[in-house]
């Protein structure tokens, strides 16, 4: 079949696709901004498998029509973030939940539901949503976000305007075997402001989130966040970001399980002397597939981008790191690290990377690896020989090879807690057996 | 304390036998050492005993405390109180000397049914032990042997030993790499753990490290068996003679 062909069909099935579908109804600004995105989205169409972005991860499922129904898994423990004092937004399916949430409202912080701001005749938004997914189309194309600013249903836009002291947790609840969610998220971090994120659980059988972060100069963005324990769950996410100067952007997320996520993160560093961190620990046992697609572009001088990225997988789990760093031209004395790390413990398991650097500029040091590799016999050995059983010593093994993931997370207590749920994860892979 | 008797060992790859009967018996509180050229089998009896892949048994037994060790896991090995220093310390990122230690301490303490050390009680142990080995506070923070220098990681090994209080404790060549102020540290680091107890199988080239550690037995070993055993003046011929004398003694009796 020919190129125009096969673009055709793919137009035509992303036509059927969003025709039953209707635009959620707001101010006009914010129609008109979500008509845009419709308009973009019926002009580059839906991904498919056959699309270069989407080679290793089929995208079917997370657009076919009605969502795969997952199992709403019950855990045993107290959810994640629990211990942290917090404000507390909670979802459930993907619609907020005002009951079990508590008062949008903090000091040095203005919150607001995103229908309501897309409701108001005049808010700060109009130049927000979906600005950076719209951006961040070029040179790779990102459909599945624009769909998502086209139809998201429910959200929060915050804006930080000094220290916010309470980290923001956006909780997400899953209780209907079929939910299909789209949230979309607004964050701006006004100049000198310092603002925490946290996102956890499965929010849904399918979920689609975006959210678009903008770090103005000397601003501080800490993002941490768990995606839930479902195992049937299946969630695409994007995580779009600018950095103003002397600016801090650093995000870090730890997946445990799922049958598919596809957690996508596209970061603008746009002011001199800034550094944007992005940092991931998965681990998956069975039937899992766990990609992350990050792309970093330097577009100031003196600053530094890091990617670490881990993987554990077992039991025929998947994982797939596509990673980018662009530095521009002019961008010099840019530091750029990147890293991509695989440990399977089994011969059944894959990992999948792809590591690229795109350099325009002659005086940076950019630095990235990919391994992929088993447990250290040598190291094994050794724990062993000093009379640590074979199975904590893997144990052991297995968290020293995520550290340098957890290492990302700023906050000594929030990283303990995702340590705590790393370590009760490898306690009942081992119970499994 | 250790008794090894008619060990044939073969790499289990290559099929190829490296120990070829090797007998010896040390009692408590003994130091022997073993010395011999490149390839005797000197190291694979050190990593037989600690129970490392790759070896194959096809005959003999080694008996600790009369215990046959030979079908324990490593960790097993290690809890009835067999330590081996390593030749080649390896190294683990991610995973502090500090973390590593307690583990290991623990692990051990568990395996006997003692209760763990508690997380006072044990900084309070590791600094003691650290400070007269001239370990440093930087050190046990740092991942285990990663950035350590040849020395610093023979030190550790015998920090590990300090706090594992093993029965039998085994030196891989613990002298290679060693400047002659860090031979003399852990050889005192190795001295002090000498209670009229504790066994030591000293695995080494040179005499000079002898000259520190002294030992009431010596043992030549090549070709996969020990073929003289005699006092510490034996470690002085190999000093002076070399082995080819040696061998060609051995070979012509």
């Amino acid at each position: 079949m020919k190129r125009a062909e096969l673009k055709q069909r793919k137009l035509d099935t992303t036509a059927t696709r969003v025709d039953a579908m209707s635009l959620p109804t707001g101010a006009p600004w914010a129609e008109a901004l979500r008509q845009d995105a419709l308009t973009r989205l019926l002009a580059m169409g839906l991904p498919q498998g056959r699309d270069e972005y989407w080679r290793w991860t089929r995208p079917d499922s997370l657009i076919a029509e009605t969502p795969t129904p997952a199992e709403v898994f019950v855990a045993e423990e107290a959810p994640v973030f629990s211990g942290i004092d917090r404000l507390k937004l909670v979802f459930v399916d993907g619609v907020f939940d005002a009951e079990a949430s508590d008062a949008l409202e903090g000091e040095n912080l203005e919150i607001m539901r995103l229908s309501d701001a897309l409701s108001a005749d005049i808010h700060w938004a109009k130049d927000a949503y979906g600005v950076q997914e719209k951006k961040a189309q070029d040179p790779v194309e990102r459909p599945l976000a624009t769909l998502n600013t086209a139809f998201a249903t429910d959200g929060v836009v915050i804006r930080a305007t000094g220290k916010v002291a309470k980290p923001v947790s956006l909780v997400y609840l899953h209780q209907s075997e079929s939910s299909d969610a789209v949230l979309h998220h607004v964050v701006r971090v006004e100049e000198g402001a310092d603002l925490t994120v946290l996102e956890n659980g499965p929010a849904a059988a399918r979920f689609n989130k975006v959210m678009e972060v903008e770090v103005s100069d000397k601003a501080a963005f800490h993002h941490v966040r768990a995606q839930g324990r479902d195992h049937e769950r299946r969630a695409v996410t994007h995580l779009f970001a600018t950095v103003g100067q002397e600016a801090s952007f650093k995000s870090f997320t730890m997946t445990a399980n799922g049958v598919l996520t596809r957690n996508e993160v596209v970061i603008d560093i746009m002011g001199d002397d800034s550094i944007a961190h992005v940092a991931g620990a998965a681990m998956g046992d069975g039937d899992f597939h766990h990609d992350d697609t990050v792309f970093i572009t330097h577009d100031a001088e003196r600053c530094e981008s890091r990617q670490v990225f881990k993987k554990v997988l077992r039991n025929g789990a998947k994982g797939i790191f596509q990673g980018k760093i662009l530095v521009k031209p002019g961008a010099q004395k840019t530091d750029g690290y990147q890293i991509s790390q695989g440990l399977l413990l089994d011969d059944d398991s894959q990992f999948l990377a792809k590591p690229e650097l795109e350099i325009y500029a002659d005086d940076v040091a950019c630095s990235h690896g990919s391994t992929v590799g088993a447990i250290d016999d040598e190291a094994l050995f050794y724990l062993r020989s000093r009379g640590v059983p074979a199975a904590d010593a893997t144990d052991l093994l297995t968290l020293a090879f995520l550290a340098e993931a957890i290492e990302e997370i700023e906050n000594p207590e929030i990283a303990e807690d995702i340590l705590h749920r790393l370590e009760g994860w490898l306690m009942r892979r081992r119970a499994a057996g | 304390m250790l008794e090894i008797k008619s060990l044939h060992v073969k790499l289990e790859e290559e099929g190829k036998q490296i120990l070829k009967g090797v007998d010896l018996k040390v009692g408590p509180g003994e130091v022997h050492a073993i010395m011999g050229p490149n390839g005797s089998g000197k190291s694979t009896t050190s990593y037989v005993l600690s129970g490392r892949d790759g070896y194959e048994v096809t005959e003999g037994e080694v008996l600790m405390d009369g215990q046959d060790i030979l079908e324990l896991e490593p960790e097993e090995r290690a809890a009835a109180g067999l330590f081996l220093a390593f030749q080649y310390p390896v190294e683990i990122p991610g995973v502090s000397n500090m973390t590593f230690l307690r583990t290991a301490v623990n692990a051990q303490r568990k395996a006997r049914g003692e209760e763990e050390l508690s997380a006072t009680d044990f900084l309070k142990l590791v600094r003691e032990k650290a400070k007269s080995l001239k370990i440093d506070a930087d050190m046990l923070k740092r991942p285990v042997n990663m950035g350590f220098s040849g020395g610093e990681k023979k030190r550790n090994e015998i920090l590990q030993m300090a706090m594992l209080e093993p029965k039998l404790c085994i030196l891989d060549e613990t002298d290679s790499g060693l400047d002659v102020d860090a031979m003399k540290l852990v050889s005192e680091g190795v001295n002090a753990l000498r209670d009229g107890k504790r066994s030591f199988v000293v695995i080494t080239h040179y005499q000079r490290l002898l000259d520190h550690i002294k030992p009431d037995v010596v043992h030549i070993m090549s070709n996969g068996r020990i073929i003289k055993t005699g006092g510490p003046e034996l470690a002085l011929e190999v000093e002076h003679n070399g082995y080819a004398d040696l061998l060609a003694e051995v070979e012509n009796a």
